[in-house]
Parts: C-alpha cells; structure tokens; sequence
C-alpha cells in the first residue's frame, strides 16, 4: 500500500497539522517507508486472536459520585493563549 | 403526498442526574459562570486522566431494566476524534462497538384523527437500537466577542445517555409520541431532570421518505439538537415535505446534518459539518472495559420505583381504572406519585373519584395556569381531604368545585377547615329542608300549580328554587325525595 | 558525594555529616559547570530547589525510618507535570506551559522529602531513541559527547552518567527508559505497567507509557521505585495492590535462578562488540549460580512494526488536545478556526511527532482500521502469550537492551525506520506489560557502555533487581563514570 499526494493531504488535514507542498512531498515518501515496514504484519495469520487493547487484564475501576474539585479557573487560564470574561477564545465557529 | 412513506429514528441525549461529570469530580450543576466547574480533567490538560464515575453506570442499567433490553456484562468505551473547540482532548469518549444498554423499546400512544372527527389513540411499540454512556461537550457562545467565539467548558464531561432507536417511527405524530413517552420514563426512573430548556434532554431526528411499498430506505438527514417537542413536530414536518419536494424536482436527498430555526420554521445545513467525518474510533487506552454482573443489575432492580406500565396494571386490577385513566395518572412520574398519595390518604375506594379529580378539574386549572402537578397549589392529601367529604355526604359535588376553587386560591389549608369557615356543609336534616320546602312552595304557587298540571319542567325550578335558598348546602337528593313528598307525590 | 549511593547519601544525611541544603548546593553546582556542555537539564530553578532543600531539612523527614530518601535530589524528565515549573515534554508546543498540579510521582516523590533539582530534556513527547527530536537541542552523551545518550529519557541517562543527580525519573513506552541507561552506563527499570500511576504523565501512547527509576545501581532504582509506585484513583489503569518492597530480596544469592536465553534477541542484527560482553555476563551469571535455557519469543520480530502501528494511532489521538484552545503554542497569525489548529499544530510539533501522528491518523482512519490496528492489536496478544509461554520455563529473561553501542549524532536520523530498530529489543515488553530493566554490563566498540536487558515476569520486579543487584555486587561496570567529568 502507497498513500498518494491526496491520501497525504487528507491525513494531514484529519490531523489539523498543515504540511506546505514542498513537505508534503518529503512526508509522503516518509510515511510510505514506515508504512511499508509495517506491511510485514499482513502476513502473519491472527485468526481467532482476540485483540489486546490493554497490557493488563483488569476491568474499569468506578469512582464515587462526589463533588471533589473547587474552581481553579484563574490558575488554569493563566497559561491560555487567549481569555475573555473567563471564556477561552478562538476564532468565530460558524455552525 | 400521500405515495411518500415518513421514516424516522432518534437518537436522543439524556444528561443523567448524577453530582460529578462522569469522568471527573467536577460538579454538573447547571448555570454557573463559564469555566468555574471544568477542572483539570475537563479542560485536558496534559496529563490528567479518566476515572468513570459509578453513579453513571447505575442509571445505564437502570435505564435498560426499564425498557427490557440487555444490560452488555463487559461493555468498552471507545474515543471519538474530531477536533472541535467545545471538545477539549480532541475526542470525545463514548462507546462504540459494545454499548452498555442493547435492544428493549418502549410502548408509545400515538394521538390519531384530529380534533374535528374526534381524538383516539393507538399503541405503537417503538425499538431501541441501543444506549450508551458519552460525555457532554462544552458550549460555544457565539455573541460577539470582537468576532470570536467564547468557549465554556462547564458542560464539558457531564454524563450522557445517548438513546438511539430503530427507523421505526411513520409521522411526526409518532415521533413526538416517543419523545414524549422517554422524557417521561428518564424523569420516571431518576436518571434525568427532563429540563429541555436547560438542554438535559436533546432529541436529533434522522428523517428519511420513501415510496411506499420500497424496502430500501431513502437518503437520511440529521436534524441536531431539537430542543421542545414542538420544534420537534416543526422541523420533521418541515424536512419532510421539503425533502419530497426535492425527489419530486428531480433532485436526490445528500446526507446532511441540518439545524432547524424556530424564527423560519425552516431547517439548513451545517457549515461546520461540511467536511467529511471520519471518527477514528478506537478502544479509549485510558479506561478498562466495563464489566457488570447479575448482582449488581439486582441491586439496582431492587432500589428501582415500579414502573409506568405495572402501575397501570395495579391500578386496572386494584381500583378498577380503565386503561385510559390508568395511563393518565402514570403519564408522569408527578402524576403517579401525586395520584398514590391522594389515594393512599382518602382509601382505595376512593380511588376512581379520584384519578377522575385529577384528570378533570385538577388537569385542567393545571394546564390553564400552565403549572406542572409537582408545583399544585393543592396538594395530594389536600384533594384527598376533598374527596373523602364528598364520599361521606359532608359536601356535594357542586360545593366540592367551590371547596376546590378555595383551596386552588389558598382559602385554607384544607378541605374542612374552608367547609368549616365557609359553612359549605350539606344540609341533611330533615327538618330543616322541610321548612325550607314549605317556604319555597309557599312563595311559589305558580310552579306548584305547572307541576300539578304534568309539567316535569316545573318540578326542577322547585328544586332549583331549594337549593339557592339553601346556598346549595342541601342535599340535592334529599330535596328531590322531600318535595315529591310533600307535592303529593 | 557525587558518586554515593542511595544508602550512603541517606545516611550521611542522617548523621548530619552534610544538610540536604549542602547536597543540592553540590549538585547545582556541578550542573552550572556540566550541563552547559551535556544539555541534560532544560529547566533549572536554584531558588526552588533549595527552598526544597531548606524545607527538608526542617521536616524532621531526613533520618526518619519511614523517608529513607528524604533530603535526597533527584531530577524529573520534562514529561511529568511540575507545579511551578515548566513542564514543555521536549516541545515547542509547551515552551511556556507550567502546570498547575504535579504528576502523581511527583507528589510522592517529594512526600518522601525528596528535592528537585530540575527537568530533564527528552525526545519531544519521548518520541525518539536518541534525543534529537527534542524542540530544546539534543543531549550529548556524556562518554563521548558526538554520540547520542539514546532516547527518549536521554536528558535523565546524561544527568546520571555525568553525576548531575543521584537519581533521575524516567519513562518508557518502547525503551525509552532502559536504552538510554544502556547507552550510557546506567540502570533503569521500567515496571509492570500499571505499578506506577500515570496521573500528570503527559500521555505518548497510554497503554505503553510507564515511568520507572533511573540510578546508577540496581539497588538505588529499587529504593526510588519503592517510593514511586503505588495505587491511585485518579488512574484508571493503576493497580490497587499491596505495598511491595523492591528492595527485600536483593541480598538473596542467586543459586537455582533460570535465565531465559530468546534465540531470536541473539541472532543477527546485534553488533559483535554488543554481543562479546553479554556473553561475558550471562557467563558471570552462570558462575553465580544461575543457570541459562534457551527460550523463544516467535513473534518478537513483529513487535517493532506492531508498535509503529499502536503507538502512534494512541498518541495521534492523545496529542489532539494540543489545539492551542486553552494553553499550548498558538500560532501567531491565522485564518479560521481550521487554520489555526493547523498553523498551531505545525509550528508547535517537530518532524518526529508530526510523523508519528500522520501514521497515527492513518492506521486508524476508516477502511484502514482492521488491516492495521485491530491487525497490530492481535499480533500483540501473540507476542504477550510467547512470553506467558517463556517464562514457565525459566524466572527472568536476558539478552541485550540495544544492538549497539551509542551511535553519532546524525547517523539515524535519516531514515525513521533505522532509528525505530534501535528499540528491537525493548518494545516487546512495552506490548506484553511486562517489567524490564536494563544494567551496565561492559563496554563495546568506541569504549562505548553496554547494557544488559532483563525481563522480568508479570509484578516480577523484585526479582529482576535482585538479579541486577547480585551482578553489581561482583562487577563494577555499574560504578564507571566518564574520565573527563570525575
């Protein structure tokens, strides 16, 4: 398998990282050798394999319905980018 | 029109009614100013991490004992990727391929015919695909900011009951009967406030049509965050009629997630979803699977009140309601609860007389005060107290609508005591309505004479004429066998 | 000092033969001068430190049975959150963050009385097994400084190897503890995933990440890893198990001990001079009395590109948070709301992280899932069951931590593939949860250290360092420091 020019743009936006055409070349070549080096999976036969998605066998361990946490916000805001009337900014979202 | 066959499936959002958020212990309590209840965990900062907060799991089963479907013994919770501001990791946690709560479905009522040629109703049993436990996002504030948005993450976390049904649904009508029918059963069983205005329950439509008789179905667009049931009904009949417009025009349905504006009546696409998806879904690293055993689902069985459709059944077999009144008083777990009061203070004999209470004067001074029954003026044992004057001949049924009225505009505490104040109480003494029988007749002979010469008519201004002399405190029944007497018979 | 152990600082300081205000004094010192050279650490804050110094001499902690490390410095890799200090993960994205809260270990590391002294440079977001990929310049191998310290706690290994702290944190998601201890002398241990919490961790690959200890002995990672694990709610994947004391059997000899030999770690791909000195230490184990059986991981092979398929598709979603929203690099023009997540992202991410996203992004995305993901996820079952299968036959396995000795900046970096294979080694215990260690045992081409890797079985830690421990009790690799910085 080989991602095209578009398959590298399509990634690229999923991710909202922007590659400038030149990288974009650069990228794809990249990724098609890491690709191509994890190709080598395909051939091994994983029928009946349950998958692991956990390197531990244990199930979810539940947490008590209880209010343990006070307003930091100040503290918190005090390392974003951009603030206003205690709400974060970005720019206008357009539904 | 009438080619065209209305397929509908919703998938609604019940914020469920724990304390915390359901992966971290900030509080979910609505209306705070913007960001003071998203703590570490909700907004993401680096390194924080998930840890499911119980109480959720527990209105998961509770919500799947009530509609019979299968509560999943292991169940994964999977992360969704989009990037979106109010999502503050980037994906929302969710589940995916294994959903706690699977199958069951809910009866519904289904209001058929209209107003002119009489209102029926039909039962409908709509399925549930599934429900499954998700976390709210935050909320985008769009008033102006120098052209910015605003980011408010207070919402973000707090716990959600995602319900999606089967395509099952055939009209608006029946739509909103569902919504309805959970809006009711999720407030019924504790697990949501019901709040719309608040949005802690939020209904999207997928909402298709297609030529009667055709097995595949059409193309489906979303209606998102449909937020009364009158938007509801609005924005389907909307959708529906522009979307057989469109086929009829030629031009083919393009999946879609729309809006509906309640200023246009209108329904519009998404900007913002124009881009194509693709979720990336994948088992969330930082949470287990979900196990639940039989004992757990027991326990919360146990602590669980009877549900809407035993209830009813109690209330056929026990009371003697008909079906249709016994859905009434079940309709709401406020009505319920109100209705078991009542009952429960003026005796089970008195049961009919009151459900009938509640159906008509009650209901009807509630919806014209616009006032939910949690929030009568009169309360369970005060219609009780009313009843129960009535069944022991204290008052008639005409003195019990001005008791009501006393009590509705808080006359008194009670049914006795404004009877007592108001002197209400029925006049049974036989000696007393005697001589008023003899007054009345005296001061009309006119009427005694029309009754005499066969007029029935003339017998009924008589008693009129007892009772207003009597403020309409005589026993009406008392004043017929009275009069006949004395008229002669 | 510099040079003491764990015990030997402990009991200096409770003799008050030096204050904890004197020792962090000595090693600021020492880092002023050294680190210039080294860029191990990229935060340093003499003020705070010693504030902690002063404080722990006041707690009335140093000399207490129940501290034994109380007034000891130590230094965390820049991946734990730091109250009050920056914590920027080797990123430009975090240049300027400074966490609001500490990491779990953190808190309990300074609970035990311990003092920072700063944060270490790594990989950016421990991705790289070299340290070139760190936004703050790379580390420089203390033993040659054209070589790398190996990556991604490479800032850890060159603090320790330099003697610029006693004992330093560390994480480990593919190696990134243990090949960096090989590559510069050092001894590291990765637990049994789920021993240590991974609350204010910043997050690389969640079901592989695990912090462990970086010392110079077997017996300091088993006092540091004594007073950083434990239970904690705030970690869903934290263990709730007993207190266990890593220290409590590495007096106990090694006679009867089974090493499990996996064919496929000694067959080609690892260097000769690697090669010549493990002999030379399975040779010393077996004179210890241990004796040595010939295992096989028939999946091994695959664990390298089962791991560039899991890795990345879990960091591609755990790095979504970094959107420049509520902290984090935000780009300083931008169009619409797209354009600054994605101007933000590609300014604030280097090439490696940038890399390991796009392959993250891809395995994960619709059509691709099954063949990749879900495929990588099952081949992990089978090279987690190999080991279940290995060790019924023996109680620890050895074999190399790296294929080579430190290679030259450069040389790698190149070629992302080449650079993946130098953790060949390693990965596969990231995919089981198995705990793995790594000890100095020699020195190969270039004077260069070599490390030995042990594995050990599930919750098997203690047994690993008591077999570490042994071997150091009769060999002095682990005590070498470089000529030129004594």
């Amino acid at each position: 398998m080989s991602l095209t020019p578009e398959d590298v743009s399509r990634i690229a936006l999923l991710s909202r990282i922007e590659l400038s055409p030149a990288e974009r070349e650069a990228t794809r070549e990249q990724l098609n050798g890491i690709l191509g080096f994890i190709e080598q999976l395909q051939a091994v036969d994983t029928a009946g394999i349950e998958p692991m998605a956990h390197a531990v066998d244990v199930v979810q361990r539940l947490r008590p319905d209880v209010v343990t946490e006070t307003d930091r916000r100040a503290e918190f805001q005090a390392v974003a980018p951009e603030t206003e009337a205690g709400l974060y900014l970005v720019p206008k979202v357009i539904e | 029109m009438s080619q065209w066959e209305v397929v509908i499936g919703l998938e609604t959002h019940a914020q469920l009614q724990t304390k915390s958020k359901i992966f971290s212990g900030s509080s979910i309590a609505f209306g705070a100013e913007p960001n003071l209840q998203a703590n570490a965990v909700d907004i993401a900062l680096p390194g924080v991490l998930p840890v499911l907060n119980r109480e959720a799991v527990v209105c998961a089963i509770k919500f799947g004992l009530a509609i019979g479907a299968s509560i999943a013994p292991r169940s994964v919770f999977a992360r969704k990727n989009y990037f979106y501001p109010d999502l503050p990791k980037g994906y929302q946690i969710s589940q995916f391929e294994i959903p706690v709560v699977q199958g069951g479905g809910l009866a519904i009522r289904v209001p058929q015919g209209d107003f002119l040629r009489g209102v029926g109703e039909q039962e409908k049993f709509v399925h549930l695909t599934r429900a499954h436990l998700e976390e709210d996002a935050g909320k985008s504030l769009h008033e102006d900011f120098h052209g910015r948005t605003g980011i408010d993450l207070n919402r973000a976390g707090t716990p959600l009951l995602e319900i999606v049904t089967e395509p099952d649904m055939r009209s608006s009508a029946e739509a909103v009967a569902y919504a309805r029918a959970l809006h009711a059963l999720v407030q019924w069983i504790g697990i949501c406030d019901g709040n719309m205005q608040e949005g802690s329950f939020r209904c999207d439509a997928n909402v298709s049509v297609r030529p009667f008789g055709q097995k595949e179905f059409g193309t489906r667009r979303e209606i998102k965050n449909l937020n009364s049931f009158r938007f509801m009904q609005q924005a389907i009949d909307y959708e529906v009629h522009w979307q057989i417009n469109e086929i009829e025009e030629g031009r083919a349905i393009r999946q879609a997630t729309v809006l509906f504006d309640p200023d246009t009546g209108e329904t519009r696409a998404m900007r913002s979803k124009e881009d194509a998806h693709d979720y990336r879904y994948f088992p969330d690293p930082d949470l287990l699977p979900l196990e639940i055993d039989a004992a757990w689902i027991a326990e919360v069985k146990a602590g669980m009140p009877e549900l809407p459709q035993a209830m009813q059944a109690r209330f056929q077999a026990d009371y003697g309601l008909s079906a249709y009144d016994a859905a009434i008083v079940t309709a709401s777990r406020g009505m319920a609860d109100y209705f078991v009061t009542a009952v429960a203070a003026a005796g089970t004999a008195n049961a009919k007389t009151i459900a009938n209470w509640i159906m008509g004067e009650l209901a009807a001074r509630l919806n014209r005060n616009d006032t939910s029954i949690e929030d009568s003026p009169i309360g369970a044992t005060q219609l009780a107290g009313l009843v129960m004057r009535i069944a022991d001949n204290t008052i008639s049924n005409n003195i019990a609508k001005k008791v009501f009225e006393a009590l509705w505009n808080g006359e008194g505490q009670s049914a006795d005591e404004i009877i007592e104040k108001q002197g209400l109480k029925q006049i049974t003494d036989t000696g007393a309505i005697d001589s008023i029988i003899a007054e009345v007749l005296a001061a009309n002979p006119k009427s005694v004479e029309e009754y005499r010469a066969g007029k029935e008519k003339a017998f009924n201004a008589l008693v009129g004429q007892a009772m207003k002399a009597t403020k309409g405190k005589a026993n009406p029944q008392q004043v017929n066998e009275l009069l006949k007497k004395k008229l002669g018979g | 000092m510099i040079n003491s152990s764990l015990r030997k600082l402990s009991a200096a300081l409770a003799a008050r033969k030096i204050s904890a205000t004197e020792l962090a004094t000595l090693f600021l010192d020492r880092i002023e001068k050294l680190n210039p050279g080294l860029n191990a650490y990229i935060t340093l804050d003499r003020a705070k430190t010693l504030a902690q110094a002063q404080a722990a001499d006041a707690s009335g902690k140093v000399g207490a049975q129940d501290t034994p490390l109380a007034g000891i410095p130590l230094a965390h890799k820049d991946i734990f959150c730091t109250k009050g200090w920056r914590t920027s993960c080797g990123s430009r994205m975090l240049e300027n963050f400074v966490a609001p809260y500490d990491a779990h270990v953190v808190e309990k590391l300074a609970a035990a009385g311990m003092v920072t002294l700063g944060k270490l440079n790594m990989d950016e977001f421990a991705m790289g097994s070299s340290n070139e990929s760190s936004y703050f310049g790379p580390v420089k191998n203390p033993w040659d400084t054209a070589r790398v310290p190996g990556g991604s706690s490479g800032g850890s290994a060159a603090a320790i190897a330099a003697r610029l702290a006693p004992v330093a944190t560390g994480t480990d998601t593919g190696g990134s503890i243990r090949q960096p201890a090989a590559l510069c002398g050092l001894t590291g241990l990765k637990p049994t995933y789920g021993v240590v919490s991974r609350y204010g961790m910043i997050a690389f690959a969640s079901s592989l990440d695990q912090a462990g200890p970086m010392a110079k002995s077997a017996e300091d990672c088993a006092l540091l890893l004594n007073a950083m694990a434990g239970f904690d709610p705030r970690d869903s994947t934290s263990l709730e198990r007993p207190a266990e004391d890593y220290a409590r059997d590495l007096e106990q000899p090694l006679a009867g001990l089974r090493i499990g030999l996996p064919k496929e770690f000694f067959g080609a791909g690892m260097d000769a001079d690697v090669r010549a000195v493990v002999d030379a230490a399975l040779a010393e184990y077996r004179r210890l009395g241990a004796t040595t059986v010939e295992v096989s991981l028939p999946n091994s092979g695959l664990s390298v590109p089962a791991y560039y398929v899991i890795a990345p598709a879990e960091a591609s979603s755990n790095l979504s948070r970094f959107d420049g929203v509520r902290y984090g690099y935000r780009a300083p023009e931008y169009g619409d709301l797209n354009d600054m997540y994605s101007k933000s992202r590609a300014q604030g991410f280097g090439a490696e992280v940038k890399r390991r996203i796009l392959i993250g992004t891809y395995v994960l995305s619709h059509g691709y899932y099954d063949a990749y993901y879900l495929k990588a996820q099952k081949i992990r079952r089978l090279i987690a069951a190999d080991f279940q299968r290995a060790f019924e036959n023996c109680d620890v396995i050895m074999g190399p931590t790296s294929p080579s000795v430190a290679f030259a900046f450069g040389a790698k970096s190149a070629d992302p593939v080449q650079m993946y294979l130098s953790d060949i080694y390693t990965i596969s215990t990231n995919l089981a949860g198995l705990p793995g260690m790594s000890l100095p045992c020699g020195f190969g081409a270039h004077d260069m250290p070599v490390g030995l890797q042990i594995i050990g079985s599930w919750f098997g830690e203690a047994k690993m360092l008591q077999a570490a421990h042994q071997y150091q009790k009769v060999t002095d690799w682990h005590t070498r420091m470089p000529e030129n910085l004594k």
